[in-house]
């Protein structure tokens, strides 16, 4: 009786995103056709690209970076924070560690742990304000890591400068941090074979995050209270839960992770933090959140999902397709995940109610009038 | 009745069915509403009054039966199909945009337009002021609604449903969140909706105001109605065994169990609004080990900010002791865990996580106790047993323990509460309603557990509106009005009306 439910309650789950994915692949069919491109040639294009051994890399690797961002958002959907500031808090993280990991020279492991580390207390902290500024002052949260984004952006640009922290890169007009010896630096992993490019070491840094994410939310007393304060605030501080200190410790945590996502770029690829380190990931994680639901697993197929998308589509310039397809798709999809996931809660929760009442009615009492 | 010389009645529900999980359905649904009456449902929390009402305002769809509107047969899709056949709904908490006029508030969704286009406010506040000056509704369009009390905002809500051309009024509780003063007004605006040929349907729980106000009363029991009487022939009395059937359960202490142990003191405690108005009001009392103290008073109050305040959840002035210990400045959680168990008055607000299993709701509000958690782990395994313990013990119907509490059935989602609020040990309880909205069985099951905690030196603080559950469960009894302890009433003799007379200031001399 239980599994056969639970088997269902899988069932519905994965009902929703898959819906959501088929109509976003209708609807970017019908631009296609609009546009006078072939649809199925060109998702054809995409699979062929998307599959090779090289792509499958840079797949695996942005959708580390994604993954990262998405989980420092979703700490925050838990509880019903909205974390905009994600993107401002790992820019700025970044920057810091990476300024921070040029300029020492220390044992390898050593080395590594200390850049991350200032990366995590530079977001902790950025999103802690946030934080503080709701638990006292009431600010929404929604405002003010908005604004904080900004602020970032402009601090970060002020320390990026020459006089700063910043130093000319050889051989361009770019500039950006001293660059991360060796030491400092997170070898790659030969996971797919048939190319050169390595997986980021930091996918495992990613898989274990999204285990101690499960693992907080789920068998620590701080992730009850953040569940609980999540779904009922009312009930949430009637039960004890000092909810301004929870504000405080989920924007600090939120942060804290946020402060991760530009690690893997900077640790496994760039070694350095300069104008063009990529922006707006910040952003992605929220709608990749979304997609996976505030679930780790879930997140970790939204990620790949999104970075399959995105890289796959490099292919389609070279067919004179526009790329821009893609975000039709994206957005497609995040707008009907949401609309089927609310459309499937809805069900379940009805669905729940008669099956306890026809179970009780089966077992129990058979009492009239 | 004149087979012939009656009108068509305004509404006839014939044979209604509703089935619906978990709680109270409607069967064998007979009701018959004579144009130009007032009509009242009766019947207990749960009883199906609300489902009924949702049915005939088209809200819900009923499984079996018949709807004649007119003596016309008619099948309601959704509200504006009933709104369409002249059937408005004024409900129990309203739905009104507090930084709207009350203009604004009336034609929002019916807005009337000049030219099909803009909005002609001067065509409305016209059709509005005819609408308040005919029916003594006193309703001036350009107030703001957060300026309106509650009184003047129901009315502002009667007339939002008279704008629109209802015919016959469903009103949900309407007394609820009244003062008796506004009571009386209200019925006099009902008065005038049915000299010019309105028909109204009242549900209620409170029988005066039901026999004061009503031309025929229908009691609903279980989902189904009992009998229509006319309140001229029948008392208060006969209307409430009525409503709970014949074996209706007695809340009753036996002998006293109240020992000289002051479990609980509250001294001078004062809770003030943000603009400085006392809610609660100096108030001291002390409860012994193995003592109900009962608080009675018309809800508002405040009755709920002191239980509040009591579980520190909200700031105020004065001393709470906990056995000897001061506890004034504890946050909610250290009082939690040193044995203040709390009952709260809106369950679904302040009791449960509503989409969270019924094991996770039984570590609410014990988050850091045994069995729940172990050190800063929660302790899945011991919690589920725990759970599995309560539903046993407390009777909790249920399939099992990984149904979400949104599934059971209030009186269910009730004892779960009161099983895990029992839980631990506590040496005081604070109950507040304990056994409001929750069905006859549940109810005295409830009382029991009640009986037993005490007698093992239990404290409570009883806080209900329920008059006989406050005389017949409380060793002591104390009157709050305007936040004030008035004065204390001793339990063995009082009757309700007493208490009730008490309760809104008249007597307060004595």
């Amino acid at each position: 009786m239980i599994s056969r439910f639970n088997v269902r309650s899988a069932a519905l789950t994965l009902v929703a995103p898959v819906l959501a994915i088929v109509l976003a692949v209708g609807i970017t069919t019908v631009v296609l056709l609009v546009s006078g491109d072939e649809p199925l040639e060109t998702f054809g294009y995409m699979v062929d690209y998307g599959f090779q051994p090289r792509t499958m890399v840079l797949t695996l690797n942005l959708a580390t970076t994604y993954y990262f961002s998405a989980l420092a958002v979703a700490i925050g959907f838990r509880m019903n924070l909205f974390n905009i500031g994600v993107d401002g808090q790992y820019r700025l993280a970044a920057l810091i560690a990476a300024a921070v990991g040029g300029a020492v020279t220390l044992p390898a492991p050593l080395h590594v742990t200390l850049t991350v580390l200032v990366a995590v207390l530079v977001g902790a902290c950025w999103a802690g304000l946030a934080g503080l500024l709701k638990a006292t002052r009431g600010v929404s949260e929604v405002i003010s890591t908005i604004m904080l984004n900004v602020i970032a952006t402009g601090l970060g640009a002020w320390l990026l400068h020459t006089d700063r922290l910043a130093v000319a890169v050889s051989g361009s007009n770019n500039i950006g941090t001293k660059p991360i010896g060796p030491s400092g630096q997170v070898p790659g992993l030969h996971l797919i074979a048939g190319t050169e490019v390595k997986v980021y070491g930091f996918v495992v840094v990613a898989a274990l995050a999204g285990i101690g994410f499960h693992f907080m939310l789920n068998s620590t007393r701080f992730g009850f209270d953040l569940r609980a304060t999540g779904r009922s605030e009312s009930a949430a501080v009637a039960s004890g839960v000092n909810v301004k200190k929870m504000i405080v410790g989920t924007m600090v945590l939120s942060g804290a992770v946020a402060g991760l996502v530009g690690m893997p770029q900077l640790l496994g690829a760039s070694y350095s933090y300069s104008l063009d380190f990529p922006t707006g990931l910040g952003f992605t994680g929220i709608a990749i959140a979304l997609l996976g639901r505030n679930n780790p697993l879930g997140i970790a197929f939204g990620a790949l999902l999104w970075s399959f998308l995105t890289n796959s589509a490099s292919i389609l310039d070279v067919h004179q397709i526009s790329k821009e397809i893609v975000i039709i798709m994206q957005g497609v999809i995040v707008l009907s995940v949401v609309v089927a996931y609310e459309l499937v809660r809805r069900y379940r929760k009805s669905a729940e109610q008669r099956r306890v009442g026809q179970e009780l009615a089966a077992t129990a009492e058979p009492v009239k009038g | 009745m004149w087979m012939t010389a009656t009108p068509e009645p305004a509404v006839e529900l014939k044979g209604i069915v509703k089935r619906f999980p978990g709680v109270v359905a409607n069967r064998d649904v007979c009701l018959k509403v004579q144009r130009g009456h007032v009509h009242a449902v009766v019947g207990e929390n749960g009883a199906g009054k609300s489902t009924l009402m949702k049915i005939l305002y088209g809200m819900q769809r009923p499984d079996e039966g018949e709807i004649r509107i007119n003596g016309a047969p008619v099948t309601f899709r959704s509200p504006s199909d009933a709104i369409a056949a002249g059937i408005g709904m004024v409900h129990q908490h309203f739905m009104l945009a507090d930084n709207f006029t009350v203009l604004e508030n009336v034609i929002l969704g019916s807005e009337p337009r000049q030219a099909g286009t803009v909005i002609d406010f001067s065509a409305a506040r016209k059709r509005i002021r005819e609408i308040s000056d005919a029916y003594g509704l006193g309703v001036n369009p350009d107030s703001l609604v957060e300026s309106l009390g509650v009184g003047d905002r129901q009315r502002v809500e009667i007339l939002k449903v008279l704008y629109r051309g209802a015919k016959i009024l469903i009103l949900d509780e309407p007394t609820a969140v009244l003062v008796p003063q506004e009571v009386e007004e209200l019925f006099a605006s009902l008065r005038g909706l049915v000299r010019e040929g309105h028909t109204v349907l009242f549900i209620s729980h409170k029988l005066d105001e039901v026999l004061s106000v009503a031309d025929e009363i229908t009691v609903i029991r279980r989902g189904t109605t009992v009998e229509t009487v006319n309140p001229g022939q029948t008392t208060a009395r006969r209307l409430a065994e009525l409503m709970v059937g014949s074996e209706l359960p007695v809340p009753e202490l036996r002998e006293s169990t109240v020992t000289d142990v002051v479990a609980l003191a509250v001294e001078g405690l004062t809770v003030r609004t943000p603009e400085g108005r006392p809610i609660v009001d100096d108030v001291s009392f002390e409860i012994r080990k193995g003592e109900v103290l009962g608080i009675a008073g018309v809800e508002g109050n405040g009755q709920a900010e002191l239980v509040e305040a009591i579980m520190g959840i909200r700031p105020a002035a004065g001393t709470i002791r906990l056995s000897d210990t001061d506890i004034t400045g504890w946050t909610t959680r250290r009082r939690r865990v040193s044995g203040v168990g709390h009952i709260p008055e809106d369950r679904h607000r302040h009791g449960l996580l509503l989409e969270a299993p019924l094991w996770e709701n039984r570590i609410l509000g014990h988050q850091t106790e045994k069995p729940n958690a172990k050190g800063p782990w929660i302790d899945r395994s011991g919690a589920r047993k725990d759970t599995a313990r309560i539903v046993d013990e407390y009777d909790v119907r249920t399939p099992g323990i990984d149904v979400h509490a949104s599934a059971l059935s209030g009186g269910n989602q009730q004892k779960l509460i009161v099983g895990r609020e029992m839980s631990g040990d506590p040496v005081v309880l604070i109950a507040s309603h304990p056994t409001r909205g929750v069905d006859v069985g549940a109810q005295a099951a409830i009382w029991d557990h009640l009986r037993a905690a005490r007698a093992r030196g239990l404290a409570v603080l009883l806080i209900s509106a329920d008059l006989d559950e406050l005389i017949g469960m409380s060793d002591t009894l104390k009157v709050i009005c305007g936040g004030r302890i008035v004065r204390a009433v001793d339990p063995h003799n009082v009757t309700p009306e007493e208490l009730g007379s008490a309760m809104t200031g008249a007597g307060g001399e004595a």
